[in-house]
């Protein structure tokens, strides 16, 4: 009945596929080959993995040892250029808290206290103890968290031991709201890598998005261009982020009234009649009823929820307005934030629908990969009883599994028990919001198996700890990027890992074959399965390898050029008026409801990124971890002298539910209004192992005990805790 | 004021430049000391032009001492140094704009100049040494004989050791990187520093060295002399300590570090007079430096107000000018007069006043820095 | 005769550190040290601000004066594009050059010898481009002969108002930062 699950991705036919640019070989740059420049070295494309971008790299090997790597000049995503991360991603081979060997709990979970043991030991252990579960409450009540590309052979090996519930912080936690907001208003969502077309627009509207701490690499790159060109920036933050200082315009926002904001930013265009009538009119539906919707909607009934002058919305409307359709109003990418964030992000759907930017060039251009058939497997069984994480649909418009559903299932027991996880790549206590709750759910497990890189958070509460390589000295799943250029790359080991660690793909296969599932693996090596799906592409193994990446041919980007302008909603219009939500009895045209207030004198804690870091996951790696090494809390300068704080003083922030968070420096800084503080999300780690981490910085995770539930699609929306200062320690 | 944020951690380097330790101000110190100790005998000797031998501390003691501390401060030098291994490459070349090279090559001059005064005064110095080894009384003697040679080894001592206590000064003093460094007062103002130094040093050991009670029967000779010089000629008649060969028995057979050997009485007061202009000298150019410093850029300014307001300013007031410099010249001044006995206090705090001189200036030095302003 | 220099964009720059790590995984550089460095610059009063963020280094000074005090030779101006270089076999590690250097842009090497930003002459004698130019995400680095008009160093130089860091120190840096 809603159009969620289907998919309208150009998919292209290797007919179609170009070979990489001369650029690879021009450079000296091919698989295993010697650098004409420097004999010693030798250099091997892959992809980066220290972010979910999937950037193609080119690793550089001096003397046996892992040197540098750089972008791949091949890679459409990263052209040559990788972020920090990226670059400082060869710390994490050589990173010293690594996870060496298998371990298995001697005491209490929670103690990080390990014996090691062999790696047939513990794939025995965790295979007899999921056979037990299943025996005693079916397959499905093992439950798989995996993140990432990595993730994909475990997924299937779980899809084959006959659990549907495996899910990923990346919806609920992350972009999820996004996507939902969207598919109700175009019927697609805007995907990953996201499909809007910066590097064209005239006029780049981000609402949040910190672009440039928020180092999505193509973004990044095509925002630096945007600034280059003069295109006019809009930025709307309650900090004053390193994109804000790149914008003509920068509203400094009431945190959680964007809502507010685009509805008055709406209202303005179609008062003053700024939108793009022809769009509207060929491609919209419940225009009207969408307009009228919007009757109270004024600046002047914006300004005290948002702080934003009237003129300077009405100004900032209008610059939207000049520049339609090459207008790129950005969807974000993390946009759990309130609770409201699908109608919010539907929204920003609508105020793109009415500058016709969805589709259009400098808007969203429409994007294609190649089509690469997946691997003859048997059909996985049909799983008895279908996921618990989203039960009767309690949110109508998730598309995809919800973290926090499965733990709460965990919990209660209903629909029915879940008795084991397996984690794999995520870090569960600083990914969910109320870490008290993960660890309660925990407690009801028969089985917690981590699979990870470092000894983290969540690997410190296993029974079973599974050494991973990392990605630079492994294969993994094939990339056929959904992108502006289509293209196909591949993961390939640079290096051996240095201890006794596995790649997921190794894992997946053991495991399978103790558990009897060897039919779904009917492949000997990782290798034999990579050629079989490229080839079956039509394309040559082998070149992959060579270059890392091989590009499709461009297709039509923009309905200007060819694309089919096709929209998969119930009207196969964009629905400004949506009769799905209708239906649902939700608001058919986004309604803004303010945010609840917090304590008196308490902050509201925001939190973001840092560019040099990935979530939790880089600050063991001492290359990423010397150009920052813990975090600060951000404190408006007036506040802080307020409260006798100077920058560099140590304190304690408390939340609302008197949870005391770890010391951390204080930022008394101009760039961050009275009413907020901010604190880069990651640090504060708690994990013994992680010896060069532990203890620096504070942890948004562990202060976010509250989160509010969109209703729509079961996002945790996590900008809603409060916390003081405290300075005496 | 702007809100600054360096994202950068150097060892050493950051928050602020800690490049030098205690080696350096300790061996800016010796150098000076021994710049004076050299100065102050080739001095005499450029007067005196002796051709008997006198026991006068400043020669006898003076070279063997300045040649220990100098050693002791290539030491701390050398300690200072992180790529010691390559050493050696300081005396591969002569890099002219370099103060470091200057000083390198100066002081291996320096050795040689003091060891051939040693060698002068080595009968009077340490007469059982050269009674037990004749050959070096022959040479000795040979040398002293010599008038132009005693003039050479005075001009040397001179001539060298202006130049290492400059030096001392104008290694910071060329570092305009470093805002309260960047003055060519330094040079002089650690000269003087050094003279007055050693002339306390000289002083002091007179003093352990006189049997109590004892004290100067007359005054200023030397400062006679070093005010009225060429023309000045001894008072006829007055003991000028060089006119009349005293009991060669007597001088040589007695080390001149045992009390009587010494001429407390005529060679104290010359080297308090001697000190006391020194340290005028010295506040004076102490004056000068910071009257420039706060009368230049707004960042020099802020530089002095390391030591005149900041964070170094207690050491500064208390040990560099009121111990080191104010102090030291009442006691001295009222010791001249007879209204005190001679003590070894007055010396102990021009000795402490140096040294705490080298170390603030090094301190504050490092800590002042162009970007003040900008940064703070 | 060539003559190196920088021109960075700091308004394309955001700050990433990418040319920081860029630098040290090209060049070696020791844990807890940095050739370059990123520094920000906060001026006006919330919410109308700026923010100026600029990536630092040696500045390859015209009249470098980390040289001139150098009593070795160790710190020299290289024949080529006068870039200013520091031989680690002939440095003794007597720290003047770093006491010299208005801008602390040199630091003892755990090794003993002095270090610093080498514009990756390495790298340029190959006809490459220094690390920390060739990584940047946001292209705002551009490296090249100034003595060239027809450079892009030179061509953003004669369009483009920008300026150096603490001219006043009288070193004439070759890192220029357009605004
Ligand atoms: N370096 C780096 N880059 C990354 C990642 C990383 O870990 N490290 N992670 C990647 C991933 S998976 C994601 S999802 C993205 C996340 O990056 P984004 O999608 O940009 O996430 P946001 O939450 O929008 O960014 C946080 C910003 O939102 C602002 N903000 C907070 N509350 C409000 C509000 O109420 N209104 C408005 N208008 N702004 C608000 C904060 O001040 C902060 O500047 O980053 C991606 N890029
Ligand atoms: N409080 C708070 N919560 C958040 C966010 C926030 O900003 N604040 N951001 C949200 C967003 S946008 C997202 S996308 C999610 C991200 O959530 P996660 O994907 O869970 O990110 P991390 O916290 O980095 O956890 C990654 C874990 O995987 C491990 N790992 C890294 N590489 C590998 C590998 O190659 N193999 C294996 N097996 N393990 C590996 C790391 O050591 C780490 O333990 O978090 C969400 N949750
Ligand atoms: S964005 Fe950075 S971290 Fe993410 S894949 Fe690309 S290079 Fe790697
Ligand atoms: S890499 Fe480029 S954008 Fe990033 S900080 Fe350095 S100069 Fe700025
Ligand atoms: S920046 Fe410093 S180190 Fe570099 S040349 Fe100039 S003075 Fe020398
Ligand atoms: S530390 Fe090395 S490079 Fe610097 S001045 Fe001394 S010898 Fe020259
Ligand atoms: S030019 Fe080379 S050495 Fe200098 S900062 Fe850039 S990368 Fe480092
Ligand atoms: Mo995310």
């Amino acid at each position: 009945m809603n159009a969620l699950s289907r998919r309208r991705f150009l998919k292209i036919s290797t007919a179609s596929v170009l070979g990489a640019g001369v650029a690879g070989r021009a450079a000296g740059l091919c698989s295993g080959l010697r650098d004409p420049l420097d004999p010693r070295v030798r250099t091997v494309p892959t992809f980066c993995d220290v972010c979910f971008w999937k950037c193609g790299a080119i690793a550089s090997v001096r003397g046996g040892r892992l040197w540098k790597i750089e972008g791949n000049p091949d890679d459409p995503l990263c052209r040559g250029r990788l972020c920090p991360r990226g670059t400082g991603g060869i710390g994490a081979h050589s990173d010293p808290d690594r996870l060496r060997t298998p371990l298995i709990r001697t005491h209490e979970r929670g103690e990080e206290k390990w014996q090691e043991i062999s790696w047939e030991e513990a794939l025995d252990y965790v295979a007899t103890r999921m056979q037990k579960i299943a025996a005693q409450h079916g397959p499905e009540s093992m439950a798989l968290f995996a993140h990432g590309i990595g993730g994909t052979f475990l997924k299937h090996t779980f899809r084959a031991f006959g659990s549907p519930n495996i899910a990923a912080p990346s919806f609920a936690q992350c972009r999820g709201p996004r996507e939902t907001g969207f598919e109700l208003t175009f019927g697609e969502g805007v995907g990953s890598p996201e499909r809007t077309d910066i590097a064209n627009t005239d006029c780049l509207v981000l609402i949040g998005s910190h672009l440039g701490e928020n180092m999505h690499n193509t973004q990044v790159q095509e925002f630096a261009e945007a600034i280059g060109r003069g295109a006019s920036i809009i930025v709307v933050d309650p900090r004053f982020s390193v994109a804000a200082s790149k914008a003509k315009h920068y509203l400094p926002i009431r945190p959680g009234t964007d809502l507010a904001l685009l509805l008055a930013w709406m209202k303005v265009i179609v008062d003053e009649k700024l939108y793009d009538a022809d769009y509207v009119a060929e491609h919209g539906f419940g225009f009207e009823s969408f307009a009228a919707a919007l009757q109270d909607c004024t600046p002047e009934w914006a300004y005290p929820e948002t702080g934003i002058e009237p003129e300077l919305i009405r100004a900032t409307a209008r610059e939207m307005a000049r520049h339609k359709p090459a207008t790129l109003v950005h969807p974000g990418r993390h946009v759990n934030w309130y609770g409201d964030d699908a109608q919010r992000s539907r929204a920003i759907a609508l105020l793109n629908g009415l500058l016709g930017s969805w589709g259009r060039k400098g808007g969203f251009y429409v994007p294609a990969s190649i089509d690469v058939p997946s691997y003859p497997y048997p059909d996985y069984p049909e799983p008895k009883r279908g996921r618990l994480d989203n039960p009767e649909r309690k949110f109508p418009f998730a598309g995809e599994a919800i973290t926090t559903g499965i733990r709460e299932a965990t919990l209660s027991g209903q629909p029915y028990p879940i008795k084991g996880w397996m984690v794999y790549a995520t870090n569960l206590l600083h990914a969910l919001p109320d870490q008290a709750a993960t660890l309660r759910a925990i407690q009801q497990l028969d089985l917690l198996v981590v699979v990870d890189v470092v000894p983290s958070e969540i690997a410190g509460w296993a029974d079973v700890v599974l050494p991973e390589s990392v990605y630079l000295e492994r294969f993994d799943e094939l990339n056929p990027e959904y992108f502006r250029q289509p293209f196909l790359a591949l993961r390939q080991p640079v290096v051996a890992p240095p201890h006794d660690q596995k790649p997921n793909w190794w894992i997946a296969r053991q495991l399978a074959a103790r558990l009897g599932l060897g039919a779904w693996f009917p492949w000997q090596d990782i290798e034999e399965y990579l050629a079989h799906r490229v080839r079956a592409a039509g394309l040559s193994y082998e070149e992959l390898k060579e270059k890392g990446v091989l590009l499709g041919a461009p297709q039509p980007l923009y309905f200007e050029d060819g694309a089919p302008a096709e929209f998969p909603t119930p009207s196969g219009k964009i629905e400004f008026y949506s009769t799905q939500l209708e239906r649902a009895g939700f608001d058919p045209v986004p309604r803004y409801t303010p945010p609840e207030p917090g304590p008196p004198a308490a902050f509201r804690l925001l939190f973001g990124r840092a560019p040099m870091h990935s979530f939790s996951r880089t600050h063991s790696n001492r290359l990423l971890s010397d150009l920052m090494d813990e975090n600060c809390v951000w404190v408006n300068h007036r506040v802080a002298s307020r409260l006798g704080l100077r920058t560099g003083d140590m304190v304690r922030l408390r939340n609302q539910d008197g949870v005391l968070g770890n010391r951390v420096k204080v930022n008394a800084t101009r760039r961050i209004r009275p009413d907020c503080v901010y604190l880069v999300h990651g640090f504060g780690h708690t994990a013994r192992g992680l010896r060069h981490a532990l203890g620096k910085g504070a942890s948004d995770a562990e202060l976010i005990t509250r989160y509010t539930t969109d209703p729509l699609m079961g996002g945790t929306g996590m900008n809603v805790n409060f916390v003081t200062i405290e300075t005496k320690d | 004021m702007d809100e600054h944020v360096i994202h950068r951690h150097n060892h050493g380097i950051d928050p602020v430049l800690d490049a030098w330790g205690w080696e350096i101000p300790v061996y800016l110190f010796l150098g000076g000391l021994v710049a004076g100790l050299m100065v102050i005998a080739g001095m005499r000797l450029l007067l005196a032009r002796p051709r008997v031998r006198q026991p006068m501390v400043c020669w006898t003691a003076g070279p063997w001492i300045a040649l220990a501390l100098l050693s002791v401060g290539m030491l701390a030098l050398f300690l200072d140094l992180s790529h010691k291994a390559c050493v050696w490459r300081l005396y591969l070349t002569f890099q002219v704009t370099s103060p470091m090279s200057w000083g390198a090559w100066i002081l291996l001059a320096v050795y040689p100049a003091l060891a051939a005064n040693a060698l002068l005064h080595l009968p009077v110095a340490l007469p059982a040494l050269t009674s037990r080894f004749p050959v070096l009384r022959r040479v000795s003697d040979r040398l002293l004989a010599r008038p132009r040679v005693v003039l050479a080894i005075a001009l040397a001592n001179i001539v060298l050791g202006v130049g290492l206590g400059v030096y001392t000064g104008l290694l910071l003093g060329t570092l305009g990187a470093r805002p309260l460094w960047a003055s060519a007062v330094l040079g002089p103002l650690f000269l003087f520093s050094g003279l007055s130094t050693a002339a306390a040093l000289l002083h002091a050991i007179l003093v352990l060295s006189s049997p109590a009670g004892e004290r100067p029967a007359f005054a200023d000779f030397l400062i006679a002399r070093l005010t009225r010089w060429p023309q000045a000629t001894p008072p006829a008649g007055e003991e000028t300590g060089f006119a009349q060969a005293p009991d060669p028995a007597r001088l040589c057979s007695r080390s001149p570090l045992q009390p009587r050997a010494l001429r407390v009485e005529s060679e104290a007061p010359e080297l308090l007079q001697a000190d006391n202009s020194f340290l005028t000298v010295e506040a004076a150019l102490l004056g000068t430096f910071l009257l420039g410093h706060t009368t230049a850029s707004a960042v020099h300014r802020q530089a002095a107000d390391l030591l005149l307001t900041g964070p170094y300013a207690a050491v500064f007031w208390v040990f560099v000018v009121g111990l080191g410099l104010l102090l030291p010249l009442t006691l001295q001044h009222f010791e001249l007069q007879h209204r005190i006995r001679h003590t070894l206090a007055p010396s102990l705090l021009v000795l402490l006043g140096g040294l705490v001189l080298r170390f603030v200036f090094v301190q504050a030095g490092q800590a002042s820095h162009w970007a003040a302003t900008a940064l703070h | 005769m060539a003559r190196y220099v920088m021109a960075i964009d700091t308004r394309r720059c955001v700050g990433c550190m990418d040319c920081v790590v860029a630098c040290k995984t090209e060049n070696d550089v020791p844990e807890g040290f940095n050739r370059d460095w990123i520094t920000e610059t906060v001026r006006g009063e919330f919410p109308s601000l700026g923010l100026e963020i600029r990536s630092e280094r040696c500045n390859h000074c015209a009249h470098p004066p980390c040289v001139d005090c150098c009593p070795t030779g160790a710190s020299h101006v290289h024949e080529r594009g006068g870039v200013v270089l520091v031989e680690g076999d002939k440095c003794i590690g007597c720290k003047a050059c770093i006491a010299a250097c208005p801008y602390d842009a040199r630091y003892v090497h755990p090794d003993g010898h002095v270090d610093k930003c080498t514009f990756c002459i390495h790298r340029v004698e190959q006809g490459l481009l220094p690390a920390c130019v060739s990584v940047c995400p946001t292209r705002c680095m551009h490296f090249g002969d100034a003595e060239d008009p027809h450079s892009d160093v030179s061509r953003l130089l004669a369009t483009r108002p920008h300026h150096t860091i603490l001219p006043e120190a009288g070193t004439e840096p070759r890192v220029h930062y357009l605004t």
